[in-house]
Protein backbone atom coordinates (compact mmCIF):
# COMPACT_ATOMS: atom_id res chain seq x y z
CA UNK A 1 0.00 0.00 0.00
CA UNK A 2 1.71 3.15 -1.14
CA UNK A 3 -1.03 5.64 -1.64
CA UNK A 4 -4.78 5.33 -1.11
CA UNK A 5 -7.17 8.00 -2.31
CA UNK A 6 -10.61 7.28 -0.90
CA UNK A 7 -13.91 9.01 -1.54
CA UNK A 8 -16.78 8.35 0.87
CA UNK A 9 -20.13 9.71 -0.31
CA UNK A 10 -23.79 9.64 0.63
CA UNK A 11 -26.46 11.74 2.33
CA UNK A 12 -25.87 14.18 5.17
CA UNK A 13 -26.54 12.52 8.53
CA UNK A 14 -25.21 9.09 7.61
CA UNK A 15 -21.92 9.79 9.32
CA UNK A 16 -19.92 10.11 6.10
CA UNK A 17 -17.61 12.85 7.37
CA UNK A 18 -17.00 11.12 10.71
CA UNK A 19 -16.22 7.85 8.95
CA UNK A 20 -13.59 9.58 6.86
CA UNK A 21 -12.14 11.19 9.95
CA UNK A 22 -11.78 7.86 11.78
CA UNK A 23 -10.07 6.37 8.73
CA UNK A 24 -7.66 9.31 8.42
CA UNK A 25 -6.95 9.13 12.13
CA UNK A 26 -6.11 5.41 11.85
CA UNK A 27 -3.69 6.22 9.04
CA UNK A 28 -2.08 8.93 11.15
CA UNK A 29 -1.65 6.45 14.02
CA UNK A 30 0.36 4.28 11.61
CA UNK A 31 2.62 7.27 10.94
CA UNK A 32 1.30 7.65 7.43
CA UNK A 33 0.67 11.06 5.89
CA UNK A 34 -3.05 11.78 5.81
CA UNK A 35 -5.52 14.40 4.68
CA UNK A 36 -9.30 14.68 5.09
CA UNK A 37 -11.30 17.11 3.01
CA UNK A 38 -15.09 17.47 3.34
CA UNK A 39 -17.43 18.74 0.69
CA UNK A 40 -18.69 22.08 1.92
CA UNK A 41 -19.91 23.52 -1.35
CA UNK A 42 -23.36 23.95 -2.87
CA UNK A 43 -23.98 20.19 -3.02
CA UNK A 44 -24.21 20.26 0.79
CA UNK A 45 -27.34 22.35 0.44
CA UNK A 46 -28.84 19.51 -1.61
CA UNK A 47 -28.39 17.12 1.32
CA UNK A 48 -25.47 15.12 -0.03
CA UNK A 49 -22.17 14.77 1.79
CA UNK A 50 -18.82 13.43 0.77
CA UNK A 51 -15.26 13.52 1.92
CA UNK A 52 -11.88 12.74 0.42
CA UNK A 53 -9.33 10.89 2.50
CA UNK A 54 -5.74 10.39 1.41
CA UNK A 55 -3.46 7.98 3.27
CA UNK A 56 0.05 7.87 1.90
CA UNK A 57 3.62 6.85 2.62
CA UNK A 58 4.73 10.08 0.96
CA UNK A 59 3.78 13.66 1.75
CA UNK A 60 0.23 14.41 0.65
CA UNK A 61 0.18 16.83 -2.28
CA UNK A 62 -3.26 18.02 -3.24
CA UNK A 63 -5.98 16.90 -0.81
CA UNK A 64 -8.42 17.03 -3.73
CA UNK A 65 -8.98 13.63 -5.33
CA UNK A 66 -9.30 13.49 -9.11
CA UNK A 67 -8.79 9.73 -9.39
CA UNK A 68 -9.82 7.56 -6.43
CA UNK A 69 -8.35 4.18 -5.56
CA UNK A 70 -11.43 3.37 -3.49
CA UNK A 71 -15.01 4.59 -3.33
CA UNK A 72 -17.63 3.97 -0.67
CA UNK A 73 -21.16 5.01 -1.64
CA UNK A 74 -24.28 5.24 0.47
CA UNK A 75 -26.72 6.65 -2.06
CA UNK A 76 -27.54 6.35 -5.76
CA UNK A 77 -26.55 9.87 -6.89
CA UNK A 78 -23.08 9.42 -5.37
CA UNK A 79 -22.54 6.23 -7.38
CA UNK A 80 -23.54 8.07 -10.56
CA UNK A 81 -21.23 10.95 -9.72
CA UNK A 82 -18.09 9.14 -8.53
CA UNK A 83 -18.10 5.76 -10.31
CA UNK A 84 -16.13 7.11 -13.25
CA UNK A 85 -13.48 8.60 -10.94
CA UNK A 86 -12.28 5.23 -9.62
CA UNK A 87 -8.97 4.05 -11.05
CA UNK A 88 -8.79 0.79 -12.97
CA UNK A 89 -8.19 -2.03 -10.48
CA UNK A 90 -9.72 0.09 -7.71
CA UNK A 91 -12.46 -0.76 -5.27
CA UNK A 92 -16.12 0.28 -5.09
CA UNK A 93 -18.03 -0.57 -1.91
CA UNK A 94 -21.77 -0.03 -2.00
CA UNK A 95 -24.39 0.01 0.72
CA UNK A 96 -26.83 -2.31 -1.04
CA UNK A 97 -29.57 -1.47 1.49
CA UNK A 98 -29.74 1.99 -0.08
CA UNK A 99 -28.36 1.63 -3.61
CA UNK A 100 -30.13 -0.76 -5.95
CA UNK A 101 -28.16 0.22 -8.99
CA UNK A 102 -25.21 -1.95 -9.97
CA UNK A 103 -22.08 -0.16 -11.26
CA UNK A 104 -21.28 -0.41 -14.96
CA UNK A 105 -17.54 -0.64 -14.41
CA UNK A 106 -15.97 -4.04 -15.13
CA UNK A 107 -12.36 -3.12 -14.32
CA UNK A 108 -12.81 -2.55 -10.58
CA UNK A 109 -13.59 -4.80 -7.59
CA UNK A 110 -17.17 -4.24 -6.53
CA UNK A 111 -18.56 -5.17 -3.12
CA UNK A 112 -22.25 -4.81 -2.27
CA UNK A 113 -23.04 -5.00 1.44
CA UNK A 114 -26.42 -4.41 3.15
CA UNK A 115 -24.70 -2.08 5.61
CA UNK A 116 -27.64 0.05 6.73
CA UNK A 117 -29.89 -2.97 7.21
CA UNK A 118 -27.19 -4.69 9.26
CA UNK A 119 -26.66 -1.54 11.31
CA UNK A 120 -30.38 -1.14 11.98
CA UNK A 121 -30.56 -4.79 13.05
CA UNK A 122 -27.78 -3.95 15.51
CA UNK A 123 -29.86 -1.02 16.73
CA UNK A 124 -27.86 1.95 15.42
CA UNK A 125 -27.98 3.24 11.83
CA UNK A 126 -24.67 5.06 12.19
CA UNK A 127 -22.84 1.70 12.36
CA UNK A 128 -23.46 1.39 8.60
CA UNK A 129 -20.37 3.43 7.76
CA UNK A 130 -18.30 1.20 10.07
CA UNK A 131 -19.54 -1.93 8.26
CA UNK A 132 -18.47 -0.40 4.94
CA UNK A 133 -15.10 0.71 6.32
CA UNK A 134 -14.61 -2.88 7.55
CA UNK A 135 -14.92 -4.06 3.98
CA UNK A 136 -12.53 -1.34 2.81
CA UNK A 137 -9.91 -2.41 5.33
CA UNK A 138 -10.27 -6.08 4.38
CA UNK A 139 -10.16 -5.35 0.63
CA UNK A 140 -7.26 -2.89 0.63
CA UNK A 141 -5.28 -3.36 3.87
CA UNK A 142 -5.24 0.40 4.03
CA UNK A 143 -4.87 0.37 7.83
CA UNK A 144 -4.78 -2.44 10.37
CA UNK A 145 -7.86 -3.41 12.37
CA UNK A 146 -5.95 -2.50 15.54
CA UNK A 147 -5.22 1.02 14.30
CA UNK A 148 -8.86 1.44 13.35
CA UNK A 149 -9.99 0.41 16.82
CA UNK A 150 -7.52 2.82 18.37
CA UNK A 151 -8.76 5.59 16.07
CA UNK A 152 -12.34 4.89 17.19
CA UNK A 153 -11.28 5.46 20.79
CA UNK A 154 -9.45 8.66 19.89
CA UNK A 155 -12.16 10.19 17.75
CA UNK A 156 -15.28 9.25 19.73
CA UNK A 157 -16.04 11.43 22.76
CA UNK A 158 -15.67 9.54 26.06
CA UNK A 159 -19.44 9.48 26.65
CA UNK A 160 -19.83 7.40 23.48
CA UNK A 161 -17.11 4.88 24.29
CA UNK A 162 -19.73 2.38 25.45
CA UNK A 163 -20.59 2.00 21.74
CA UNK A 164 -17.12 0.79 20.79
CA UNK A 165 -17.70 -2.98 21.33
CA UNK A 166 -20.72 -2.82 18.99
CA UNK A 167 -18.76 -0.72 16.49
CA UNK A 168 -16.08 -3.38 16.43
CA UNK A 169 -18.73 -6.04 15.79
CA UNK A 170 -19.97 -3.90 12.87
CA UNK A 171 -16.39 -3.58 11.63
CA UNK A 172 -15.84 -7.33 11.78
CA UNK A 173 -19.14 -7.98 10.00
CA UNK A 174 -17.94 -5.77 7.16
CA UNK A 175 -14.49 -7.31 7.08
CA UNK A 176 -15.87 -10.83 6.83
CA UNK A 177 -18.81 -10.15 4.51
CA UNK B 1 7.15 18.38 20.05
CA UNK B 2 3.81 17.24 21.31
CA UNK B 3 1.41 14.59 20.14
CA UNK B 4 0.22 14.47 16.54
CA UNK B 5 -3.38 15.64 16.27
CA UNK B 6 -5.79 15.48 13.35
CA UNK B 7 -7.34 18.93 13.12
CA UNK B 8 -9.19 21.20 10.74
CA UNK B 9 -7.20 24.10 9.31
CA UNK B 10 -9.59 26.72 10.68
CA UNK B 11 -9.39 25.27 14.18
CA UNK B 12 -5.62 25.18 14.01
CA UNK B 13 -5.50 28.90 13.18
CA UNK B 14 -7.56 29.64 16.29
CA UNK B 15 -5.52 27.30 18.51
CA UNK B 16 -2.27 28.77 17.17
CA UNK B 17 -3.47 32.31 17.89
CA UNK B 18 -4.32 31.42 21.48
CA UNK B 19 -0.93 29.73 21.89
CA UNK B 20 0.71 32.87 20.50
CA UNK B 21 -0.89 34.86 23.29
CA UNK B 22 -3.86 36.28 21.41
CA UNK B 23 -6.35 37.22 24.10
CA UNK B 24 -8.92 39.04 22.02
CA UNK B 25 -10.86 37.87 18.99
CA UNK B 26 -13.54 39.88 17.24
CA UNK B 27 -15.36 38.49 14.22
CA UNK B 28 -18.53 37.90 12.31
CA UNK B 29 -19.40 34.48 10.84
CA UNK B 30 -19.00 33.69 7.17
CA UNK B 31 -18.32 30.43 5.29
CA UNK B 32 -15.71 28.95 4.90
CA UNK B 33 -13.97 30.21 8.06
CA UNK B 34 -16.67 30.13 10.72
CA UNK B 35 -14.91 27.32 12.64
CA UNK B 36 -12.33 29.93 13.70
CA UNK B 37 -15.04 31.85 15.53
CA UNK B 38 -16.57 28.61 16.92
CA UNK B 39 -13.23 27.60 18.37
CA UNK B 40 -12.53 31.05 19.78
CA UNK B 41 -15.98 31.26 21.37
CA UNK B 42 -15.29 27.99 23.19
CA UNK B 43 -11.64 28.52 24.11
CA UNK B 44 -11.25 32.25 24.81
CA UNK B 45 -13.17 32.16 28.11
CA UNK B 46 -10.93 29.23 29.22
CA UNK B 47 -7.77 31.32 28.79
CA UNK B 48 -9.23 34.49 30.28
CA UNK B 49 -9.58 36.09 26.88
CA UNK B 50 -12.37 37.89 25.08
CA UNK B 51 -14.51 36.58 22.25
CA UNK B 52 -17.00 38.96 20.70
CA UNK B 53 -19.26 38.17 17.80
CA UNK B 54 -19.56 41.72 16.58
CA UNK B 55 -22.65 43.11 14.90
CA UNK B 56 -20.75 43.36 11.62
CA UNK B 57 -17.32 42.94 10.05
CA UNK B 58 -16.84 46.71 10.24
CA UNK B 59 -17.49 46.68 13.96
CA UNK B 60 -15.11 43.75 14.41
CA UNK B 61 -12.15 45.44 12.69
CA UNK B 62 -12.70 48.58 14.73
CA UNK B 63 -12.72 46.51 17.92
CA UNK B 64 -9.39 45.16 16.71
CA UNK B 65 -8.19 48.76 16.35
CA UNK B 66 -9.16 49.44 19.95
CA UNK B 67 -7.59 46.32 21.44
CA UNK B 68 -4.38 46.73 19.42
CA UNK B 69 -4.14 50.35 20.63
CA UNK B 70 -4.07 48.99 24.17
CA UNK B 71 -1.11 46.82 23.22
CA UNK B 72 -2.69 43.35 23.43
CA UNK B 73 -2.46 40.58 20.85
CA UNK B 74 -5.66 40.61 18.82
CA UNK B 75 -7.08 38.87 15.77
CA UNK B 76 -10.06 38.97 13.47
CA UNK B 77 -10.98 36.58 10.68
CA UNK B 78 -13.37 36.57 7.77
CA UNK B 79 -13.75 35.55 4.16
CA UNK B 80 -13.61 37.69 1.05
CA UNK B 81 -16.84 39.77 1.18
CA UNK B 82 -16.26 40.30 4.91
CA UNK B 83 -12.66 41.34 4.32
CA UNK B 84 -13.90 43.93 1.80
CA UNK B 85 -16.06 45.41 4.55
CA UNK B 86 -13.03 45.65 6.83
CA UNK B 87 -10.91 47.66 4.40
CA UNK B 88 -11.54 51.08 5.93
CA UNK B 89 -10.54 49.80 9.36
CA UNK B 90 -7.49 48.08 7.88
CA UNK B 91 -6.28 51.33 6.31
CA UNK B 92 -6.81 53.23 9.57
CA UNK B 93 -4.97 50.57 11.58
CA UNK B 94 -2.10 50.60 9.05
CA UNK B 95 -1.94 54.40 9.32
CA UNK B 96 -1.89 54.17 13.11
CA UNK B 97 0.76 51.42 12.91
CA UNK B 98 -1.24 48.95 14.95
CA UNK B 99 -0.06 45.34 15.24
CA UNK B 100 -2.87 42.88 14.56
CA UNK B 101 -3.54 39.68 12.68
CA UNK B 102 -6.27 39.40 10.06
CA UNK B 103 -7.24 36.04 8.57
CA UNK B 104 -8.83 35.81 5.13
CA UNK B 105 -10.04 32.33 4.15
CA UNK B 106 -10.72 33.38 0.59
CA UNK B 107 -13.85 32.41 -1.32
CA UNK B 108 -14.70 33.14 -4.93
CA UNK B 109 -16.02 36.52 -6.05
CA UNK B 110 -16.70 39.13 -7.13
CA UNK B 111 -19.59 40.23 -4.94
CA UNK B 112 -21.17 37.55 -2.81
CA UNK B 113 -19.76 35.09 -5.37
CA UNK B 114 -19.67 31.59 -3.95
CA UNK B 115 -18.25 29.76 -0.98
CA UNK B 116 -15.70 27.55 -2.73
CA UNK B 117 -11.90 28.03 -2.69
CA UNK B 118 -10.28 30.86 -4.61
CA UNK B 119 -7.20 33.09 -4.60
CA UNK B 120 -8.91 36.08 -6.15
CA UNK B 121 -8.10 38.43 -3.25
CA UNK B 122 -4.36 38.50 -3.99
CA UNK B 123 -4.49 42.05 -5.34
CA UNK B 124 -6.65 43.23 -2.46
CA UNK B 125 -4.24 41.77 0.09
CA UNK B 126 -0.87 42.76 -1.39
CA UNK B 127 -1.62 45.90 -3.38
CA UNK B 128 -3.83 47.78 -0.97
CA UNK B 129 -7.51 47.08 -0.64
CA UNK B 130 -7.96 50.07 1.58
CA UNK B 131 -6.84 53.58 0.68
CA UNK B 132 -3.42 55.10 1.10
CA UNK B 133 0.20 53.97 0.78
CA UNK B 134 0.25 51.07 3.18
CA UNK B 135 1.30 47.44 3.15
CA UNK B 136 0.22 44.36 5.04
CA UNK B 137 2.52 41.40 5.49
CA UNK B 138 0.62 38.60 3.74
CA UNK B 139 1.39 35.00 4.70
CA UNK B 140 0.17 32.15 2.48
CA UNK B 141 0.37 28.76 4.23
CA UNK B 142 -0.13 25.57 2.24
CA UNK B 143 -0.63 22.95 4.95
CA UNK B 144 -2.33 22.64 8.30
CA UNK B 145 1.05 22.43 10.05
CA UNK B 146 2.08 25.63 8.32
CA UNK B 147 -1.19 27.32 9.34
CA UNK B 148 -0.05 26.77 12.93
CA UNK B 149 3.52 27.92 12.45
CA UNK B 150 2.67 30.97 10.35
CA UNK B 151 -0.15 32.09 12.63
CA UNK B 152 2.32 32.24 15.53
CA UNK B 153 4.78 34.04 13.25
CA UNK B 154 2.11 36.51 12.19
CA UNK B 155 1.77 37.76 15.76
CA UNK B 156 5.54 38.04 16.14
CA UNK B 157 5.95 39.98 12.90
CA UNK B 158 3.05 42.27 13.80
CA UNK B 159 4.47 43.17 17.19
CA UNK B 160 8.03 43.50 15.95
CA UNK B 161 7.16 46.12 13.33
CA UNK B 162 3.86 47.58 14.65
CA UNK B 163 2.40 46.07 11.53
CA UNK B 164 -0.77 44.44 10.20
CA UNK B 165 -0.26 40.86 9.09
CA UNK B 166 -2.73 38.87 7.05
CA UNK B 167 -2.95 35.10 6.84
CA UNK B 168 -4.42 34.25 3.48
CA UNK B 169 -5.81 30.77 2.99
CA UNK B 170 -8.73 29.33 1.08
CA UNK B 171 -11.63 27.00 1.71
CA UNK B 172 -9.56 23.85 1.13
CA UNK B 173 -6.98 24.84 3.76
CA UNK B 174 -9.62 26.01 6.19
CA UNK B 175 -11.83 22.95 5.86
CA UNK B 176 -9.30 20.15 5.49
CA UNK B 177 -7.88 18.07 8.31
CA UNK B 178 -4.24 17.10 8.48
CA UNK B 179 -1.86 16.04 11.18
CA UNK B 180 -0.53 18.91 13.23
CA UNK B 181 2.09 18.90 15.96
CA UNK B 182 2.05 21.79 18.36
CA UNK B 183 5.33 22.67 19.98
CA UNK B 184 5.67 22.41 23.76
CA UNK B 185 6.28 26.11 23.83
CA UNK B 186 5.73 28.70 21.15
CA UNK B 187 8.53 30.99 20.07
CA UNK B 188 6.87 34.19 21.15
CA UNK B 189 8.77 37.39 20.50
CA UNK B 190 7.93 39.71 23.35
CA UNK B 191 8.12 43.33 22.31
CA UNK B 192 7.74 46.26 24.65
CA UNK B 193 4.92 48.55 23.60
CA UNK B 194 5.68 51.88 25.24
CA UNK B 195 3.41 53.49 22.63
CA UNK B 196 0.29 51.64 23.80
CA UNK B 197 -2.60 53.51 25.38
CA UNK B 198 -2.54 51.68 28.69
CA UNK B 199 -3.08 54.65 31.00
CA UNK B 200 -0.42 57.12 32.08
CA UNK B 201 -0.63 56.31 35.79
CA UNK B 202 0.11 60.03 36.12
CA UNK B 203 3.74 59.10 35.40
CA UNK B 204 4.16 59.84 31.71
CA UNK B 205 2.79 61.89 28.85
CA UNK B 206 -0.36 60.68 27.10
CA UNK B 207 0.09 58.22 24.27
CA UNK B 208 -1.96 58.91 21.17
CA UNK B 209 -2.99 56.40 18.52
CA UNK B 210 -4.04 58.16 15.35
CA UNK B 211 -3.97 58.03 11.59
CA UNK B 212 -4.89 61.68 11.08
CA UNK B 213 -2.10 64.17 10.38
CA UNK B 214 -3.53 67.44 9.09
CA UNK B 215 -0.18 69.16 8.46
CA UNK B 216 1.17 67.99 5.08
CA UNK B 217 4.80 68.19 6.24
CA UNK B 218 4.02 65.98 9.20
CA UNK B 219 1.98 63.53 7.14
CA UNK B 220 4.72 63.23 4.56
CA UNK B 221 7.21 62.46 7.33
CA UNK B 222 4.79 59.87 8.71
CA UNK B 223 4.49 58.29 5.26
CA UNK B 224 8.27 58.24 4.86
CA UNK B 225 8.58 56.49 8.18
CA UNK B 226 6.04 53.89 7.05
CA UNK B 227 7.90 53.33 3.79
CA UNK B 228 11.18 52.85 5.66
CA UNK B 229 9.52 50.25 7.83
CA UNK B 230 8.17 48.46 4.74
CA UNK B 231 11.67 48.46 3.25
CA UNK B 232 13.00 46.86 6.41
CA UNK B 233 10.29 44.20 6.26
CA UNK B 234 11.16 43.54 2.59
CA UNK B 235 14.77 42.99 3.65
CA UNK B 236 14.04 40.76 6.64
CA UNK B 237 10.78 38.91 6.32
CA UNK B 238 10.66 37.26 2.88
CA UNK B 239 9.69 33.61 3.11
CA UNK B 240 9.74 31.29 0.11
CA UNK B 241 10.16 27.60 -0.68
CA UNK B 242 11.80 26.38 -3.88
CA UNK B 243 11.91 22.82 -5.09
CA UNK B 244 13.55 21.17 -8.06
CA UNK B 245 14.51 24.54 -9.64
CA UNK B 246 18.26 24.06 -10.25
CA UNK B 247 17.96 22.59 -13.75
CA UNK B 248 14.22 22.79 -14.35
CA UNK B 249 12.75 22.82 -17.86
CA UNK B 250 9.99 25.03 -16.54
CA UNK B 251 9.42 26.69 -13.17
CA UNK B 252 5.85 26.74 -11.97
CA UNK B 253 4.93 29.21 -9.28
CA UNK B 254 1.92 28.87 -7.02
CA UNK B 255 0.93 29.56 -3.43
CA UNK B 256 -1.32 27.91 -0.86
CA UNK B 257 -3.54 25.05 -2.01
CA UNK B 258 -2.49 25.48 -5.63
CA UNK B 259 1.15 24.78 -4.73
CA UNK B 260 0.06 21.42 -3.31
CA UNK B 261 -1.53 20.50 -6.64
CA UNK B 262 1.69 21.50 -8.39
CA UNK B 263 3.62 19.13 -6.10
CA UNK B 264 1.63 16.27 -7.65
CA UNK B 265 2.24 17.67 -11.13
CA UNK B 266 6.02 17.59 -10.54
CA UNK B 267 5.85 13.81 -9.96
CA UNK B 268 3.61 13.20 -12.99
CA UNK B 269 5.88 15.28 -15.21
CA UNK B 270 8.97 13.46 -13.98
CA UNK B 271 7.54 10.20 -15.33
CA UNK B 272 7.31 11.83 -18.74
CA UNK B 273 10.87 13.16 -18.55
CA UNK B 274 9.92 16.80 -17.89
CA UNK B 275 11.66 18.54 -15.03
CA UNK B 276 9.28 20.92 -13.32
CA UNK B 277 10.50 23.27 -10.59
CA UNK B 278 8.31 25.03 -8.06
CA UNK B 279 8.74 28.41 -6.42
CA UNK B 280 6.16 28.77 -3.66
CA UNK B 281 5.95 32.27 -2.20
CA UNK B 282 5.06 31.97 1.49
CA UNK B 283 5.05 35.74 1.95
CA UNK B 284 2.98 37.26 -0.87
CA UNK B 285 4.13 40.61 0.49
CA UNK B 286 7.03 41.01 0.78
CA UNK B 287 7.22 39.12 -2.52
CA UNK B 288 10.25 36.81 -2.94
CA UNK B 289 11.70 38.84 -5.83
CA UNK B 290 15.26 37.60 -5.28
CA UNK B 291 14.25 33.96 -5.53
CA UNK B 292 12.84 34.61 -9.01
CA UNK B 293 15.94 36.61 -9.95
CA UNK B 294 18.11 33.71 -8.83
CA UNK B 295 16.40 31.24 -11.16
CA UNK B 296 15.31 33.69 -13.86
CA UNK B 297 17.61 32.30 -16.55
CA UNK B 298 17.35 28.60 -15.62
CA UNK B 299 14.11 27.34 -17.21
CA UNK B 300 12.70 27.85 -20.68
CA UNK B 301 9.69 29.58 -19.16
CA UNK B 302 7.74 30.32 -16.00
CA UNK B 303 4.11 29.39 -15.39
CA UNK B 304 2.02 30.95 -12.63
CA UNK B 305 -0.93 28.80 -11.58
CA UNK B 306 -3.58 30.55 -9.52
CA UNK B 307 -7.24 30.26 -8.53
CA UNK B 308 -8.04 33.60 -10.16
CA UNK B 309 -7.85 35.43 -13.50
CA UNK B 310 -4.12 36.22 -13.17
CA UNK B 311 -2.98 38.30 -10.20
CA UNK B 312 0.29 37.05 -8.69
CA UNK B 313 1.55 36.55 -12.26
CA UNK B 314 2.09 40.33 -12.44
CA UNK B 315 4.60 40.19 -9.56
CA UNK B 316 6.23 37.14 -11.15
CA UNK B 317 6.69 39.07 -14.42
CA UNK B 318 8.17 42.06 -12.56
CA UNK B 319 10.59 39.73 -10.77
CA UNK B 320 11.61 37.67 -13.82
CA UNK B 321 12.01 41.04 -15.53
CA UNK B 322 11.72 39.88 -19.12
CA UNK B 323 14.48 37.27 -18.89
CA UNK B 324 12.05 34.46 -19.69
CA UNK B 325 8.44 34.34 -20.85
CA UNK B 326 5.95 34.10 -17.99
CA UNK B 327 2.70 32.26 -18.69
CA UNK B 328 -0.46 32.06 -16.64
CA UNK B 329 -3.03 29.38 -16.02
CA UNK B 330 -5.95 29.83 -13.66
CA UNK B 331 -9.43 28.64 -12.80
CA UNK B 332 -12.14 30.76 -11.24
CA UNK B 333 -15.49 30.51 -9.49
CA UNK B 334 -14.38 27.76 -7.10
CA UNK B 335 -13.18 25.47 -9.89
CA UNK B 336 -9.85 23.85 -9.10
CA UNK B 337 -7.43 22.74 -11.83
CA UNK B 338 -6.59 19.05 -11.93
CA UNK B 339 -2.99 17.83 -12.06
CA UNK B 340 -3.54 16.71 -15.64
CA UNK B 341 -4.81 20.13 -16.67
CA UNK B 342 -1.68 21.81 -15.35
CA UNK B 343 0.58 19.19 -16.94
CA UNK B 344 -1.14 19.79 -20.29
CA UNK B 345 -0.40 23.51 -19.94
CA UNK B 346 3.25 22.77 -19.20
CA UNK B 347 3.58 20.55 -22.28
CA UNK B 348 1.89 23.13 -24.46
CA UNK B 349 4.31 25.83 -23.26
CA UNK B 350 7.41 23.66 -23.69
CA UNK B 351 6.37 22.71 -27.24
CA UNK B 352 6.08 26.35 -28.29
Amino acid sequence: MKNQDIIIAGFGGQGILSAGRILAYAGMLENKNVSWLPSYGPEMRGGTANCSVIISDEAVGSPIINIATSLIVMNGPSLDKFEKMVSSGGVIIIDSSLVEKVPERKDVDIYRIPATKTALDMGNATFATIVLLGKLIAATNIVSKESFEEALKKTLPAKKHYMIPDEIKALEYGMNY
Amino acid sequence: MGEKLLMKGNEVIAEAAIRAGCKHYFGYPITPQTEIAHYMAKKMPEVGGTFVQAESEIAAINMVYGAASAGVRVMTSSSSPGISLKQEGISYAAGAELPAVIVNIVRCGPGLGGILPAQCDYFQAVKGGGHGDYKMVVLAPSSVQELYELTVEAFNISDKYRQLTMIMGDGVLGQMMEAVEFKDQENIVNVDKPWATTGTGMKREHNTIQSIYIQPEVLEQHNKKLQEKYKLIEENEVRVESYNCEDADIIVTAFGTTARIVNNVIKMAEKEGIKVGLIRPITLWPFPVKEFEKYAEVPKAFLSVELNAGQMVEDVRLSVNGKRPVYFYGRMGGMIPSQQEILDQIKQILNK
